[in-house]
């Protein structure tokens, strides 16, 4: 997890909220560096992680990981991570009889119906074990990254099922987190896609959005981090509603700054 | 006004956006009208994939239409989270049939019930939607409030349409304390809009130079009365009609040499006739 960051959205993996929907968004440039500190911020904080990756392979993930001090095959032998593979398991499903419920059974039907395997999934790897002792502290559902649904054939609509359902399930009754990431193509015919985000932006209460530069490509600053709380404007206004920084990435951790203060120029 | 909302009856739009949210104001807003809350709980299991018995048939759009058919005389507010749920799963003319339904069942001629006033409040996320599902469910409504803000102030811009009234339009401040109770506020507050200080001085920036730049009060003077040379002032008109003498047209003095031939009609002494 990046220190830096922790600090800028003002938590730790100790005293992290409880129940929210945090919404990673990027547009021009890459943002899995969200994905990845928060897969490092939630494994740290003791979490149960359910981590559905559609878009990178586990060894993708673990060695990224290692940088920021997890380990994921660790994790998962110990029960603290549920992985689901998206790019192995896809092969799967065809290879699979048909009376056990795949997560991605919607790739085998030809009318892209809804993703409850994909909830009843996720709900299974996250419900409390009865085991006596809590070993984990609050679930956490990870997805990298939700607009590969829209290009396998889900309509928007089912994918925003999908989420209140899982937020119903994990935010509001096991009292646990969500980081969703949906990428922003920033094309004004993708109107599938502007409804998806728009809709998972309405149920979130933080986002966080990476943007490459207006001006291009900057080797000392990759892109502007954008950070939205979503909270009711209160009288006495202690923390700001949004805030704006220039990031770049590093090998093991990301440097934020004010915009226009990289320490390249100054 | 934002207060007494609901006391007009009729559809209440509340138009939010991701920047500036609403499900807080409406829920100040229920607070403030509800006398006996009855809550349908359609979060957890909006589309029954749990295929409980528990689940009310018709989903909530079934349950939206039983209002419809209650009897109760007393006055009811309907408040709907939200609109762009039903919209995105409903074709928008059956929701606004709905809609228009409920919000008119206090005009309707045949009940044998006099049947008190109906409000909706409806919450509207914008951006989901386009133009024209926007457009209708805002023909719709007798009351529209447009969620906006600045620096952390959110703004509720309300548009009132009565009939045979005209549309009143008013901007209202407001925040909403922990407890969802409404504060209304007179504007955005001072101390969050910056201000140039106005005590710094503007700087001289020719004081401190190896030259001089200043002018004494006499070449001010000298400056101010200068004519410029080609500009044509009343005098250089009077000058050029009237000829002064010593001013007149130079003079050539000439002696005719021996060789001069002054004939005016070859004075270059060339034409060989």
């Amino acid at each position: 997890m990046f220190v830096e960051l922790n600090n800028l959205l003002n938590t730790t993996p100790d005293r992290a909220e409880q129940g929210k929907l945090t919404l990673l968004c990027d547009a021009k440039t890459d943002g899995s560096f969200l994905v990845h500190h928060f897969l490092s911020f939630y494994l740290k904080a003791n979490c149960k992680v359910c981590f559905v990756a559609l878009f990178q392979s586990f060894s993708h993930y673990n060695i990224v990981g290692q940088k920021l001090g997890v380990n994921l095959t660790v994790a998962r032998e110990r029960g603290q991570l549920v992985f689901l593979e998206g790019l192995k398991s896809s092969v799967d499903v065809f290879f699979q009889t048909q009376e056990e419920p795949h997560p991605l059974q919607f790739l085998r039907e030809a009318n892209a119906g809804n993703l409850k395997p994909l909830f009843e999934f996720v709900r299974e790897a996250l419900k409390p074990v009865d085991s006596g002792e809590a070993r984990w502290t609050y679930p956490v559902l990870l997805v990298d990254d939700l607009s590969v649904l829209l290009s396998l054939g889900m309509g928007a609509v089912a994918v925003l099922d999908f989420i209140h359902y899982c937020r119903a399930t994990v935010c509001w009754e096991l009292k646990g987190n969500m980081v969703i990431l949906v990428h922003d193509s920033g094309d004004v015919e993708d109107e599938e896609n502007d409804i998806l985000l728009n809709g998972v932006s309405h149920q979130s209460h933080l986002i966080l959005r990476a943007e490459g530069l207006a001006t291009g490509f900057c080797r000392d600053v990759h892109g502007q981090l954008r950070i939205l709380w979503r909270r009711p404007s209160q009288p006495t206004a202690q923390r700001d509603q949004s805030l704006t920084y220039q990031y770049k990435i590093q090998d093991k951790s990301v440097s934020f700054f004010a915009k226009g203060m990289s320490p390249a120029v100054l | 006004m934002l207060d007494s909302l609901l006391s007009f009856g009729g559809l209440v739009l509340l138009r939010d956006s991701v920047e500036w949210e609403g499900r807080s104001l409406l829920k100040a807003l229920v607070k403030k009208s509800a006398l006996w809350l009855v809550y349908h709980d359609f979060f957890r299991d909006p589309l029954n994939w749990s295929k409980t018995e528990e689940a009310l048939p018709g989903g909530p759009l079934g349950a939206l239409r039983a209002i419809c058919k209650r009897t109760d005389p007393g006055p009811i507010t309907i408040a709907l989270d939200s609109l762009s749920w039903l919209l995105l799963h409903l074709p928008c003319t059956t929701l606004c049939q709905a809609l228009h339904a409920v919000s008119h069942q206090d005009s309707c001629p045949g009940d044998s019930f006099p049947v008190g006033k109906v409000s909706v409040l409806g919450l509207l996320h914008e951006e989901l939607h386009g133009p024209g599902p926007v457009g209708a469910l805002s023909s719709l409504a007798q009351t529209e409030v447009t969620l906006g803000g600045t620096k952390g102030q959110a703004s509720a811009h309300i548009l009132c349409r009565r009939p045979r009234q005209r549309p009143t339009d008013q901007t209202q401040w407001f925040s909403i304390f922990p407890d969802f109770s409404l504060d209304l506020q007179e504007g955005p507050s001072v101390e969050s809009q910056p201000y140039s200080d106005p005590h710094i001085p503007p700087v001289d920036p020719t004081t401190h130079l190896t030259f001089n730049l200043h002018l004494s009060k006499k070449e001010r003077e000298a400056k101010d009365s200068l004519i410029l040379p080609f500009q044509f002032s009343s005098e250089k008109q009077q000058a050029l009609l009237r000829p002064r003498p010593g001013q007149a047209t130079s003079h050539i003095f000439y002696e005719p040499d021996a060789y001069d031939d002054l004939d005016q009609e070859d004075p270059d002494d060339d034409l060989d006739i």
